[in-house]
């Protein structure tokens, strides 16, 4: 489903994605953690190009992302993105958030949109809310729409970016449970997180990220319980996040 | 010292009839032209093109340093000869007074609105962009859906003060002969002997005019604070 071919990326001087090669396969549930800079989230946005790179290929369902000839708009209406700081539209309704893509990317009209909107408010338990603004929600109702935003357009694969990072703890789980929710119904995803618990339980692999570098990338069960397998960094980084 | 308003009475008719309807046109017409323009402008000039931000600087940062008196004479007498020269036409072609303060007032304008939009459209957040185009719009669908929605409602009370300042200058027009409401007010008051009265009653249907709007940006600017 996703390739990635030793892609590298550079800020100026500074190296971001050092030759990382990996791959997801459809259905496959990926969490890519590291520390802050590794180049995790950098990684994840280069597959529906929101972040180019000089170097490698990145392949999404045969399409190559980087080739100059590839119609972005329509990728990436394939590839569903939730921010880390929900970035929600604020002057649409929750409705019209949903509707927006819909209408002006996949071409449906605004009573089918609607209506699949409605749908998939209801589905992460937002229902109740579809009049309202953005600004109005606490933030776990806000990502919960960003992912039904995302959803709306029926996404082949879905990218998360550190969805629970700007969150109050009390409302992580209730994000948490939709996403896990999703990959149970077989939804290919990537996923930035610092949740290990999540990643635990609902991850197939787990991709430990440094420096740009793609450090570890092994099935989850591996990644946590062989911990003598692991490279020093990555037991490092795990000592000091799974203490708490 | 006699005054005598009886002289603003009867002009009442005459001065709103045709000098405010004049200078309500002038700046709504140069307002809403010059805020598409200006919002092009701004555009252009956050575009990371320098062949397209360049051009753009150049033209506002040009118009904002002129006088707009200068601005307004100097359209006058010379858009003739552009006109000419643009159609290949072999004699200056005379596109009147009325047009051409429409136009310089427009151009203008434009100059000021462009930097307001472009401080409204960097005052939205760039992970909107972000998420305009994960959804699959275009850079131009999200610039004209998602970002300059919040770039004009942020920017409302710069945009209305703007307007304002516009109104006010409008009564410039009184150097191409045009009839605007300062315009009316003195032609009657020099035929009737009554200039104090007439300049009096002008200046306060200015201020209260601009007085109202100024209220209207107050009021505009609390609403937004508490939208954000």
């Amino acid at each position: 489903m996703i390739e990635f071919n030793n892609v590298s990326k550079w800020y100026g001087e500074f190296q971001v994605l050092d030759n990382c090669t990996t791959h997801v396969s459809k259905g496959e549930v990926v969490v890519v953690c590291g520390p802050s800079g590794s180049g995790k989230s950098t990684l994840i946005k280069t597959v529906n190009a929101l972040e180019p790179f000089e170097k490698g290929t990145v392949w999404v369902n045969g399409i190559s992302v980087g080739d100059a000839k590839t119609d972005l708009p329509k990728l990436r209406a394939r590839a569903g993105m939730v921010f880390q700081h929900f970035e929600l539209f604020p002057h649409l309704s929750v409705t019209e958030n949903l509707c927006m893509g819909q209408i002006k990317v996949l071409k449906r009209n605004p009573e089918e949109a609607k209506a699949k909107a409605h749908a998939l408010l209801d589905r992460v338990g937002l229902l109740a809310h579809k009049d309202k603004h953005p600004g109005m929600l606490s933030g776990g109702q806000q990502q919960r729409v960003a992912i039904a935003r995302a959803l709306s357009m029926d996404p082949m694969v879905m990218l998360f970016d550190e969805p629970t990072s700007a969150l109050d703890p009390e409302m992580v789980n209730e994000v948490l449970d939709v996403m896990s929710d999703l990959a149970r119904e077989g939804m290919t995803m990537m996923v930035v997180t610092h949740e290990m618990g999540f990643a635990r339980r609902v991850a197939d692999r787990v991709i430990f990220m440094d420096g740009g570098k793609i450090i570890e990338d092994c099935a989850t069960s591996e990644f946590f319980d062989n911990a003598d397998a692991r490279s020093e960094r990555t037991r490092l980084f795990l000592s000091k996040i799974l203490q708490h | 010292m006699n005054f005598d308003f009886n002289a603003v009475i009867q002009a009442i008719p005459y001065l709103f009839g045709t000098g405010m309807t004049f200078t309500l046109t002038l700046t709504l017409a140069a307002a809403s032209m010059g805020l598409v323009l200006g919002t092009l402008l701004a555009v252009m000039r956050l575009s990371p093109y320098r062949l397209v931000s360049v051009p753009a600087g150049i033209y506002v940062n040009t118009l904002r340093s002129i006088p707009l008196l200068l601005v307004i004479f100097w359209f006058y007498f010379l858009m003739p000869y552009i006109g000419a020269w643009v159609t290949g036409a072999s004699r200056p072609i005379n596109i009147g007074a009325y047009k051409s303060a429409i136009i310089t007032f427009t151009l203008f304008e434009a100059a000021y609105f462009c930097e307001i939009m472009r401080a409204g459209i960097q005052s939205v957040s760039r992970g909107q962009m972000a998420a305009g185009l994960a959804i699959g719009l275009t850079y131009r669908q999200a610039m004209q859906s998602i970002i300059l929605p919040q770039a004009v409602r942020n920017m409302l009370p710069s945009l209305v003060t703007r307007v304002i300042i516009l109104f006010q200058d409008t009564s410039l027009v009184y150097v191409l002969s045009l009839t605007d409401f300062l315009g009316a007010g003195a032609k009657i008051g020099q035929r009737d002997g009554r200039l104090v009265e007439l300049y009096l009653f002008v200046a306060l249907v200015y201020w209260v005019i601009c007085f109202s709007a100024s209220r209207v940006v107050k009021f505009l600017e609390r609403r937004t604070r508490v939208a954000r």
